[in-house]
């Protein structure tokens, strides 16, 4: 018997519209335990000061809770702290390699090759960077169970392909990409490797050593912690030739009037005041999900993902898709025959049940599926069978409500 | 509150085809996009003299924004265009809450009955996406 997490989440133990919350959004963000609202309010309550700016104790102390939060992360993948740049989330992190790594090493004639499965955010970077520097733009598409085709990695991935940017879980279909073997075949044709991590690193063991991936992009809201602090980690020898991206204060080594010499790693990437409460609030979470272990949160997340496809395919009048291939976790998109997910979603916000309709910031995807939006039904560990159950009854009651017959 | 919002009134305005269709005497033409859910519509309208002939959409959307642009058609044909930007004014204010008056919404007629969409502020841009098409394609 599992833990009652619900004990830990007193969010999840409120009401919606007068109905018990089954908070099904979790591909948007997670909900934050009881020890990470704590560990902010301690952080601003206790340790407030400009990080390493002040020689007085409470800046000693704010430091060592934001350094403290890097070793953290750094532990939590298997990398060095000099290797984890703190962004405010994984659009900011991508940015900073689009733009910063890209602009520097794209010429006409290059390639980035992204999946058509990428998320706005490891997408639109990566189109005003080909625009800015002349390279191509290409894209792997999906097989019919929806995985990444095999034809295309191969066809694809040539000399020509200097970055290849690729999310290791989807957040529509919520499949998981071999990014350990896509990353091998990427470095023999030379091109870095981008892993957009913000839909797996909450939810399964990510190892960057592992995978060998170059670049790794996460947030942090997404895995228990509050919103405006992410990750990025990159490899050393990659983000010491790097120029800045953002400029400014801290970030610095000797400023004339005409140049500048910046900082080290990490704080080369680091400009400005950071967010030192959400560092202490992610070090908090990285904390609570150790202490739940990856063994325990994936196999509750696939009960739930089986239970719940499952059941829906008990449903003649709903449409599911990606729900067949075996490499899947978390996420369940699906439709209600004739009923536009905007009225199934406000449907089941009235019997309490929250779930993401839309096009989940991943236009080109919907539209290669040939859809105009889905319904997404997205857990973490804290969801119950009892929530797939609540999903399952308020979509039973979608089309009586929509007065289709 | 479901029973306030997909009435039988909302069911039949969102599925019926009678106004999906294109005007092939159209003189404007305009498309209005909610890039924040996906919705989309092409608006067309016959003017003649000042006063709006026919109109007609074609698109995609949930059923709230489908059934306010049918009604909204409905509502406009014979009018004048300064009756009917005046008419999409009004119905913008209502949906926002900023009108309540049912008097005062008496002349959006029908229309009037979506005024319960004002309670659900994550549906207020559904509902307004035809009458901002309106008003985009009367005002040029």
């Amino acid at each position: 018997m599992d833990k009652n997490f619900l004990n830990d989440f007193p969010i999840l133990r409120s009401q919606m519209n007068g109905h018990p919350l089954a908070y099904l959004d979790n591909s948007a963000t997670t909900q934050k335990p009881e020890s990470v609202v704590r560990s902010i309010c301690g952080y601003y309550g206790g340790c407030n000061a400009n990080p390493h700016r002040g020689v007085y104790e409470l800046s000693v102390k704010a430091t060592q809770v934001y350094e403290n939060a890097r070793r953290k992360v750094a532990e939590f993948i298997n990398a060095r702290p000099q290797e984890i740049i703190f962004t405010k989330n994984a659009t900011e992190s991508l940015n900073l390699v689009a733009y910063s790594y890209g602009l520097t090493n794209l010429h006409a004639g290059d390639e980035i090759l992204i999946t058509i499965a990428e998320h706005h955010s490891n997408l639109v970077p990566w189109q005003r960077v080909a625009q800015m520097t002349g390279a191509t733009l290409n894209y792997i598409y999906l097989a019919a169970d929806g995985n990444l085709s095999a034809d295309d990695i191969t066809t694809k991935l040539t000399k020509r392909t200097k970055i290849l940017a690729v999310t290791q879980i989807s957040n529509v279909l919520g499949l998981i990409n071999d990014v350990k073997t896509l990353a091998a075949k990427a470095h023999e044709v030379g091109a870095v490797v981008v892993v957009d991590g913000a839909q797996s690193v909450p939810h399964i063991p990510v190892d960057v050593q592992n995978i060998d991936a170059d670049f790794l992009a996460f947030s942090g809201h997404k895995m228990l912690s509050p919103m405006g602090i992410g990750v990025l980690y990159g490899k050393r020898r990659l983000l010491d030739e790097m120029p800045p991206f953002l400029s400014g204060g801290d970030m610095i080594e000797y400023v004339e009037e005409q140049s500048t010499t910046y900082a080290e790693l990490p704080q080369k990437f680091e400009a400005g005041t950071q967010n030192v409460g959400g560092a202490a609030g992610l070090t908090a979470a990285i904390d609570y999900l150790r202490g739940v272990g990856f063994e325990t949160i994936e196999r509750i997340e696939r009960d739930l993902t089986t239970f719940a496809i499952a059941e829906l395919k008990r449903l003649p009048y709903v449409d599911l898709y990606g729900c067949d291939a075996a490499n899947k976790v978390g996420i369940i998109t699906f439709n209600v025959k004739d009923v536009h997910p905007h009225d199934v979603a406000t449907i089941l916000d009235a019997q309490g049940v929250a779930i993401r309709a839309g096009h989940h910031c991943a236009q080109p995807l919907m539209k290669f599926l040939g859809l105009n939006s889905t319904c997404r039904a997205s857990f973490y560990f804290y969801n119950t069978r009892r929530d797939v159950e609540r999903l399952i009854e308020a979509i039973q009651q979608v089309r009586s409500v929509m007065k289709i017959f | 509150m479901l029973e306030n919002i997909y009435t039988e009134l909302i069911a039949e305005h969102s599925q019926s085809r009678e106004n999906r269709r294109t005007l092939p005497n159209a003189t404007v033409k305009e498309r209005g996009h909610n890039p924040s859910c996906g919705d989309e519509i092409t608006l067309e309208l016959a003017v003649v003299d000042g006063v709006i002939a026919d109109a007609a959409f074609s698109g995609t959307g949930c059923a709230i924004s489908q059934a306010s642009t049918d009604m909204m058609i409905e509502l406009m044909r014979g009018k004048t265009v300064t009756e009917a930007q005046k008419l999409a004014e009004l119905f913008i204010a209502m949906i926002h809450g900023d009108i309540t008056d049912d008097a005062e919404l008496d002349a959006l007629d029908e229309v009037a009955a979506l005024k319960n969409i004002s309670t659900m502020p994550a549906r207020v841009k559904c509902a307004t996406l035809a009458w901002h098409t309106l008003e985009q394609s009367l005002n040029k």
